[in-house]
């Protein structure tokens, strides 16, 4: 008499590719992380207490420097007189709305100079901005 | 004679998938890392033009700093430190208040910060910038 011999399914989950996987999974998010750094200008930013975290991701950070001898420069872009600065924001506007715009302003610089840097921003239509500050005390 | 030798048996952690593990751990610490956390006061300037809203006086309070960093809040001399208290009790009486920070146009921006720090603490939502007076 034969009986049905019952075979033995061999249930395993093949992982040979898996490295390759995780690879292609580590290569994209190498491609994707931005690693947006410009050099800028030396400032010492002022100290705040309530300081949070620049909302949302930082490809929509447009970062803008002064320094305490009032020079500017927005991301990689020297601005030489403070009206091309309505120009430079509002290129970067277009082809991103949603900038934020993060000013590092040296604690020494006058609010009349920051007041021009307002001006030009409001031109520009680049309403929201963030003062880059260290946290510290009050 | 054969004795019943004792097999020994292979007691072994599996080890071929610790590098995928380890791969796994490494993107998930790159994807939650952020590289050099920018922070900072927030702050939503006015729209372009001379838009002028109405407010009517009883909501308003002005905040003056002059160039020495002097804070006068309601024609009154205060401490900088003390802006967030007292500006807490007064949208804790009226919560429609509007805050108008207006600068000297040699103003250290460091205190200009430091108020808008108070302010932030007191958790005033409607800041309205005035910019200083150009001679």
């Amino acid at each position: 008499m034969k009986f049905q011999k019952k075979t033995k399914v061999n249930a395993t989950i093949p992982t040979a590719s898996m490295p390759d996987i995780i690879f292609m999974l580590l290569i994209f998010f190498m491609v994707a992380t931005v690693f947006k750094q410009y050099s800028g200008l030396k400032v010492k930013v002022p100290a705040a207490s309530m300081i949070q975290k620049i909302p949302g991701s930082k490809r929509h950070v447009v970062t803008i420097w002064v320094n305490k001898e009032n020079q500017v420069i927005c991301d990689d872009v020297v601005i030489k007189k403070i009206s091309d600065l309505r120009n430079v924001v509002y290129q970067k506007r277009v082809a991103d709305p949603q900038i934020i715009l993060a000013l590092k302003i040296d604690k020494n610089v006058q609010m009349g100079f920051v007041n021009k840097v307002h001006q030009e921003l409001r031109k520009a239509s680049a309403l929201k901005v963030n003062y880059n500050a260290r946290p510290g005390e009050l | 004679m054969l004795l019943g030798k004792k097999r020994e048996r292979d007691v072994e952690i599996p080890s071929a998938s610790l590098s995928d593990i380890v791969f796994l751990l490494l993107i998930f610490f790159l994807v939650t890392t952020a590289i050099d956390t920018e922070k900072g006061l927030d702050l939503v300037l006015p729209p372009p033009g001379d838009i002028e809203i109405k407010i009517p006086k009883k909501n308003i309070t002005n905040l003056l700093v002059n160039a020495s960093g002097q804070v006068l809040l309601d024609n009154e001399l205060v401490d900088i430190r003390d802006i967030s208290r007292i500006i807490k009790d007064k949208i804790y009486e009226n919560n429609l208040l509007v805050v108008s920070l207006k600068t000297d146009k040699e103003t250290k921006f460091e205190d200009y910060i430091r108020v808008l720090d108070q302010l932030k603490k007191a958790e005033a939502k409607r800041i309205s910038i005035a910019e200083p007076e150009e001679d």
